[in-house]
């Protein structure tokens, strides 16, 4: 919302000693960004006057259209120009750039020679004068408006300040000089005179029957007034002030019946809509449209209304698309003389559709979806009326109302509550001062009544927000609440940033990536199962990436092979986020009635519609496992690291698992360990498809684990075994197996025979060059005793044991030198 | 065998130690002084044969210059071996500006960092930390926060809905809907954060993602102000941006919080947006079925990628969200 200062200050009496900045600063301070103050015609020099053009000449020898135009600048002999704007006839007045001036961005006006001519100055457009974008042609005025020769900057009223002010959605009131202007005085303290005030006093006399107003939608709208004149002369021109106030507003002037309803609406916050009443067939109605059906908006173009669209109807035809956009049928054309206007509050809801559903979002329907004063119907359709009467020569016929405007409930307050709010101590005077200043009325009782541009008060709170800013929120003091109990991380917190910390330590870079994903992608890694089917996003940002993640290695690849793109050849890096999967169908909404907590069984249902998202760490390995250097070479990263670092992680949660081969996507189908705890698998790791290192663009071998860490259970609490401070006893066995045998299998039943001597076991030798499918692999078995030394008895029973059930259940043959 | 005889064979030997090069010379020098056909060695074994009444002084004279000659060489072993070690170790010199490090450097997330570094400073003030689920409720995303099913914020436009549309399910558009779920499941007071990923609509660009981080704060307790807020966000911003922040409170609109607030931060000498706050809306509270009459709150909201983006002068969103390791191994661990 554009608000020029010199508009401001018709109904804010501002002492000159207060700036600009002073004034944004205040906005500022009671709740309006800012967005820019412009400084018009800081940045312009003159001479700068308004000429009569006089000739035209066209010269068509060129790709576009160019005019060597004679104009009388109020000097002694005709001064010519060329021009690229055709939009100008003789006898129209223009402004004109002398040599000597400067416009906006230092552009120096000078004679100079082009197409043959020698232009002496520039016809201006309002752009090239900083007064707004518009660029369609210059500007052009009617011969009445003004003076040949008159200083343009003063005549046009260049310089000004104009704010750019963000008003929030809930004050809607602020869409208007008058609404910026209230704020602006509160702000700063000063006299403000609403322009209602006048208006209200505004008396017509019926000469005839007007257009008659009907609501037949109570839901729709509340009040609406529908003013009919007549006589009115489309020769006539906006006045020169009125146009140049929409101008400064960064509208266009377009015709003095369209002119008016904006300018009364820029000055109040009430959108009109001005129809010809001889395109009306007998009264006005708001309805909803009822039936699909077709509709020409002003801008021409064709829409399909729905059933719900708000719409005002003649008695034959839709005529408006309510509250957004007039139809083009019933438009304001130069042949106009009986004028019908309309000024409704309509529901801001309803606009608000109207407006989305058409993709139409106008001057009148931003302010009717943040709420319009409903007051505002009959007092700003009578300020159209006077203009129309006072400016087009149009004579008052007749109005017509229906609806009824609704004063507002009133609010029970008292001071404990707003000081409660606020932290603050103020006195029962100080808090009726503010909200008298915004517009409310108190009675003795301290029952506030807010203003009827205020629809948005409707709660104590809301009356104490008005207080703070209009007080201001740098007085509310800077206090620690109350500190409560002892507070900490909670245990699967603690584990998801020990677990991040320690990859980190590890040579992992954490990547974050989003968590969409393509069907091809899913198809192309292999996943089938619970990891091919997801959740669907209605608008998806992009179509590559329509449904949720299943699993984080698509992600961490695309991040892979950016990096890799981008010149990185060994790393290794993780992810550690939430997947989705359809474990359960999306059931209808489930939405409880507000303003009370739902019932148990309510809460029940709508937790559990929400399906559950566990998160995962996953982890991808590239290249070589450290970088090559003077030190010398350095091998590959490969399976075997990524089951690694799986077991690490599982082993800092203090978690014992078993592994089992296992053939799951995108992995490679014999290089890849499933990790369990109680039967259920909890991680995968392993080499990648070397189909999918392909498809990537990934180094040969490159690896990756992922890790449900939603399905790990509680680490459980440790109980160390005695340290042993007794001499150990080592030794050694090489088994001989068959090569299909897992390593585990055969640890496991070394391990179970020989028994709780058994302290640690390493394989320390795999050897498979014995022929027959035989591999051979050799363990140290230490054994120790935590009373006493063990005898060399004691210590050849064991590990004889220990063989003995190794051969039994591996089929294992001890290896004799 | 006299005593001058006897103090010769010392001086001789201490001699030959100190004129020992190296410690080969030196093991030469013993043996020729101390070795077994050494003087005080022969002495010795001729002292059987002494008589008795000479015995006893004799073997007190060679005893005193065995021990002589003994403790001239431990100096002279010592001060040899202090030469070679010396030698040794200056032929082990190494250049120790080599590169050394091989193993890939690694790192968290500066979102991560950032994340954790505000879970520790809430904690600390005996916030706890909450998480929920991105794949939410849109009652627990909207209505229960008071925003209007005609709400523009819930137009596809901004929110990313789940098909069927019919199940309202969005991904969470802020991660309010945690601190409704905590006020449905706890009593107060209530003193949380809700740090995590949050979604909107909106293209990536240097400033936009359509995926980026809230940590949002509550706190619903007896007698709770708006000074209380303010309060909090001082020291929350304080230990953001450093000790010599101020913060701003600008008057502002959420549906879920009356009276509402943008809080601005000065840092590097410029006014800086930096997220939402206010006092919970009483409509909120009534929803989630606490007692407006006891109990009042506030709450706030910042983005985690402004924050680390005014932090640091990160100029370029797509540095955070694309997972370059140029860009997140600098960050360390957060330490």
């Amino acid at each position: 919302m554009r608000a020029p200062l010199s508009w401001i200050k018709e109904f804010v009496e501002i002492p000159s000693k207060i700036s600009a900045e002073e004034i944004a600063e205040g906005l500022i301070r009671v709740g309006f960004e800012v967005e820019e103050i412009i400084h018009q015609g800081t940045d312009l020099k003159g001479p700068l006057v308004i000429g009569e053009v006089l000739s035209i000449e066209e010269i068509t020898e060129y790709k576009k259209p160019i005019r060597y135009v004679g104009l009388n600048c109020g000097e002694k002999s005709t001064r010519f120009v060329i021009c690229g704007a055709t939009n100008f006839n003789v006898g129209d007045l223009v402004v004109v750039a002398l040599p000597g001036a400067v416009l906006p961005g230092d552009f120096k006006i000078a004679a100079r020679e082009t197409y043959g001519k020698t232009s002496n100055g520039m016809i201006c457009s309002s752009r090239e004068l900083g007064l707004g974008e518009d660029h369609s042609g210059i500007m052009v005025f009617g011969k009445d408006t003004l003076q040949v020769g008159d200083d343009a900057v003063k005549v046009l009223e260049i310089n000004d300040v104009i704010f750019d002010v963000a008003v929030n959605p809930d004050r809607g009131y602020a869409l208007s000089i008058r609404g910026i202007a209230r704020e602006v005085a509160g702000a700063l303290d000063l006299v403000f005179t609403d322009p209602t005030r006048r208006i209200s006093a505004l008396t017509f006399s019926e000469t005839g029957k007007g257009v008659s107003a009907k609501i037949a939608d109570s839901s729709a709208a509340s009040v609406f007034y529908l003013r009919t004149l007549s006589g009115f002369n489309s020769e006539l021109s906006t006045p020169l002030w009125m146009r140049l106030r929409i101008e400064k507003m960064g509208m266009r002037s377009i015709s003095l019946a369209v002119d008016v309803t904006n300018y009364v609406m820029l000055e109040l916050g009430q959108p009109l809509h001005a129809f010809d009443r001889a395109k009306i067939s007998g009264g006005l109605k708001i309805a909803r449209a009822g039936k699909e059906s077709k509709f020409t908006t002003l801008d021409g173009q064709v829409r399909t209304l729905t059933s719900d669209d708000l719409m005002v109807f003649d008695d034959k035809s839709p005529l408006a698309l309510a509250g957004t956009m007039g139809g083009l049928d019933s438009e304001i054309s130069e042949s106009t003389t009986d004028i019908v206007v309309e000024a409704v509050r309509f529901d801001p809801i309803s606009v608000a559709r109207n407006s989305r559903r058409h993709k139409l979002s106008s001057e009148a329907s931003r302010r009717f979806e943040r709420g319009v004063d409903p007051a505002l119907a009959e007092l700003a359709s009578a300020r159209a009326v006077e203009l129309l009467m006072a400016h087009g020569g149009a004579s008052y016929v007749a109005t017509s109302v229906d609806g009824n405007l609704v004063k507002q409930n009133s609010i029970a307050l008292t001071p404990e509550y707003i000081n409660q709010v606020l932290g603050l101590n103020l006195k029962k005077e100080e808090i009726s001062k503010v909200l008298l200043s915004i517009g409310c009325e108190i009675d003795s009782k301290f029952q506030v009544t807010p203003p009827s541009w205020r629809s948005d008060l409707s709660a104590p709170c809301d009356l104490a927000e008005e207080i703070a800013r209009m007080i201001g929120y740098d007085k509310i003091p800077s206090i620690l609440p109350p500190r409560p109990r002892h507070a900490s991380l909670t245990s699967s917190q603690k584990r998801k940033r020990a677990i991040a910390i320690h990859l980190a330590n590890r040579g992992f870079a954490e990547v974050q990536t989003f968590p969409f994903t393509h069907p091809d992608t899913i198809k192309e890694m292999g996943y089938v199962g619970e990891r091919a089917s997801t959740y669907k996003i209605a608008n998806p940002m992009s179509e590559d990436a329509p449904v949720l993640r299943t699993h984080l290695l698509p992600g961490l690849i695309e991040v892979a092979a950016r990096n890799i793109s981008r010149g990185a050849k060994d790393f290794a890096i993780f992810e550690l986020g939430s997947i989705f999967r359809n474990s359960q169908p999306l059931i209808d909404a489930i939405s409880p009635q507000l303003s009370k907590k739902p019932s148990a069984s309510e809460l029940e249902k709508l937790f559990a519609s929400v399906p559950a998202q566990p998160i995962h760490v996953g982890a991808l390995l590239v290249g070589k496992i450290e970088s090559e250097d003077w030190q010398g070479k350095s091998r590959n990263f490969m399976w075997s690291d990524a089951i690694a670092y799986a077991q690490e992680i599982l082993e800092l949660c203090g978690l014992k698992w078993s592994l089992a081969r296992s053939d799951f996507a995108p992995w490679h189908p014999g290089r890849c360990a499933e990790l369990l705890i109680d039967g259920k698998p909890v991680a995968h790791a392993g080499e990648l498809h070397p189909r999918v290192v392909a498809r990537y663009g990934l180094p040969e071998r490159s690896s990756a684990f992922v890790l449900n860490l939603s399905a790990l259970p509680q680490s459980p609490r440790v109980i160390p075994t005695i340290v042993g401070t007794m001499p150990a006893a080592l030794q050694d066995v090489a088994l001989i197996v068959d090569a299909d045998i897992p390593a585990a299998e055969v640890e496991a039943a070394l391990r179970k025979g020989a028994g709780e001597l058994l302290e640690s076991i390493t394989l320390f030798d795999r050897y498979d060059k014995i022929a027959d499918g035989k591999i051979s692999l050799a363990f140290t078995l230490v054994f120790r005793a935590s009373d006493r030394t063990l005898t060399g008895a004691e210590i050849s029973a064991a590990r004889e044991a220990a063989v003995l059930c190794a051969e039994k259940a591996t089929g294992a043959v001890l290896r004799t030198a | 065998m006299n005593p001058a005889e006897i103090a010769s064979w010392v001086f001789e030997a201490e001699k030959a130690f100190l004129a020992a090069p190296d410690l080969d010379q030196l093991k030469q020098a013993r043996l020729a002084h101390l070795g077994d056909k050494s003087p005080v060695a022969l002495a010795s074994r001729n002292l059987g044969s002494l008589a008795p009444e000479e015995k006893a002084s004799a073997g007190k004279l060679i005893g005193d210059a065995k021990a002589s000659i003994s403790a001239a060489l431990d100096i002279a072993t010592a001060k040899l071996e202090a030469i070679r070690d010396e030698k040794v170790l200056r032929e082990e010199i190494v250049d120790i500006t080599l590169p050394v490090q091989r193993s890939h450097k690694g790192g968290l997330h500066p979102i991560t960092i950032i994340k954790n570094e505000i879970s520790d400073f809430f904690i600390e003030q005996g916030f706890s930390v909450e998480e929920g689920p991105e794949l939410e409720s849109g009652w627990l995303n909207f209505d229960a926060l008071n925003i209007p099913p005609d709400h523009p914020a819930r137009t596809m436009q901004d929110t990313f809905y789940l098909e069927p549309l019919s199940s309202g399910m969005v991904l969470r558009t802020q991660t309010s809907p945690v601190q409704i779920r905590t006020m449905l499941k706890e009593e107060p007071p209530i003193y949380v954060i809700s740090p995590g990923r949050t979604f909107r609509a909106d293209e990536l660009d240097a400033t936009h993602s359509p995926v980026f981080h809230q940590v949002e704060g509550l706190v619903i307790d007896r007698g709770i102000t708006m000074a209380h807020l303010k309060g909090t966000l001082d020291n929350f911003a304080q230990a953001m941006f450093g000790p010599k922040v101020t913060t701003r409170l600008r008057p502002s609109f959420f549906p879920f919080t009356e009276p509402s607030a943008e809080v601005d931060i000065f840092f590097n000498n410029r006014w800086i947006e930096w997220g939402g706050c206010g006092m919970v809306n009483p409509k909120v509270l009534a929803t989630c079925g606490i007692d407006t009459d006891e109990f009042s709150g506030f709450a706030f909201g910042m983005g985690l990628e402004r924050t680390l983006m005014v932090r640091h002068g990160i100029t370029d969103m797509h540095d955070i969200v694309e997972g370059d390791l140029r860009f997140t191994r600098q960050f360390g661990v957060g330490l």
